[in-house]
């Protein structure tokens, strides 16, 4: 075999392999759910408890991804759980926006979703959303459940 | 008795040989790692060399790593559906055959064929080369064997082995998605959804990649040193090649392990 094909072979080869490469980050892998610009504003919210949350895990609003989770800290000033919300810049909220820690599914990941209000001003960016509603602990709902079979029983 | 008595000594002595005898090859590995990157630099100016060797060790195990990934790709697709199916969550089967081939099946099992396939050819084309002189032959016109023969070689194992195990993973997803989407007719959004949402491209893909890597460079180097250090017999050839297949299928199980367990512990 000449030295020509030889190397056009071992070219295919790599190409191939590079595609690959390429289609496992796309294809398989979230890397096209990152959005590639760094247009970006934050907005912080406190939850009591944020349950499995994250760091990039998806902030959603009407089911369709507007940001992702940047950062998660415990504020020990208030004891709540501080997580710093990355959306797109193509999306504003207005200020009175419900933020709740749901899950997707009944085992699935945990996400934030913004519902918004009808105020007419937006949150700017570096606001912190005042209206949030923190994760559903299982546990704490059972509790809740038998507490009130236990009171209805009483009656 | 006196057999017994005349055992222990001689049992303590082979151990102790056996194991002066480890570290000494292991010490001779490290040189010749160090010998082979120092000689780097020519085999680089000289790309050619090291495109033919990309061919003779990518180039011909493309087709055993196509046909292993499609049908460990069949084979996660069945057995991942009938477990997953117990716990009606069959949709995730996606996400399992996509995690499984890129975190460990695709660096793993590409590496063990590899090992077979391109790692016996080039322990047993330098022991050859070595058992006909060739390598003095060299020597003697004043080329350096270890940058003409080694280094090219070398660095054409560790180009391939990323780019084998990224093609092994996808025909792996797709031999999945063949038995999973078109035969048992799992829903074909959500199984490519699923597999989105839950593979990450640092945290698995990238990791993968890296994991490659490392395997890439161990087989290549223990495949080159095995025939570089054979004894140049045809026997010793025989032996070397045998060796190259079981030291770096073992490295290969082992370091597996050691990167798992950083990769998980979140470095």
């Amino acid at each position: 075999m000449g030295s020509k094909t030889l190397d056009l072979c071992a070219g295919v080869f790599v190409f191939a392999g590079i595609v690959a490469l390429f289609m496992l980050a796309f294809k398989v892998g979230n890397l096209s759910s990152f959005s590639l610009s760094s247009d970006n504003y934050v907005l912080y919210a406190n939850f009591e408890n944020i349950g499995g949350l994250k760091v990039r895990a998806p902030v959603k609003s009407a089911g369709v991804v507007v940001g992702r989770i940047a950062e998660i800290r415990f504020d020990n000033k208030e004891y709540v759980a501080r997580v710093t919300l990355s959306l797109d810049n193509r999306y504003q909220f207005p200020k009175d926006t419900f933020a709740s820690v749901l899950t997707s599914g009944l085992l699935g990941e945990q996400y934030v979703g913004l519902d918004a209000g009808g105020d007419s001003e937006f949150l700017q960016a570096g606001e912190t959303i005042k209206k949030t509603q923190s994760a559903v602990v299982l546990e704490k709902l059972i509790g809740q459940f038998l507490f009130n079979q236990a009171e209805g029983d009483k009656k | 008795m006196n057999s017994v008595v005349k055992a222990i000594p001689d049992g303590l002595q082979a151990l102790g040989s056996w194991a002066v005898n480890s570290v000494w090859r292991l010490g001779l590995v490290s040189r010749f790692l160090w010998v082979t990157l120092i000689h780097s630099g020519t085999s680089f100016r000289r790309f050619g060399l090291i495109t033919r060797e990309i061919y003779f060790v990518g180039v011909y195990s493309l087709i055993i790593i196509i046909v292993s990934g499609l049908f460990v790709g069949f084979v996660l697709g069945l057995q991942g559906y009938n477990t997953l199916q117990k716990y009606a969550s069959e949709q995730a089967l996606g996400l399992l055959v996509a995690l499984s081939l890129v975190r460990e099946l695709g660096p793993v099992v590409t590496a063990l064929l590899f090992a077979g396939r391109a790692g016996t050819a080039i322990t047993a084309e330098i022991g050859l080369m070595k058992a006909t002189e060739q390598l003095s032959a060299m020597e003697m016109m004043a080329v350096d064997p270890i940058a003409r023969v080694v280094a090219p070689r070398f660095w054409a194992g560790v180009i391939s082995m990323p780019l084998l195990a990224a093609i092994f993973s996808i025909v792996g997803v797709f031999g999945g998605y063949i038995v999973g989407v078109v035969l048992i007719g799992v829903d074909e959004g959500a199984f490519w959804a699923q597999m989105q949402a839950g593979v990450d491209v640092f945290d698995d893909v990238l990791n993968g990649v890296v994991k490659s890597l490392v395997f890439g460079v161990t087989v290549t180097l223990i495949a080159l040193f095995e025939g570089y250090d054979c004894n140049p017999t045809a026997e010793g050839v025989s032996r070397a090649t045998t060796r190259t297949v079981v030291i770096s299928s073992l490295a290969v199980l082992a370091l597996d392990f050691v990167l798992t367990s950083f990769m998980l512990g979140g470095w």
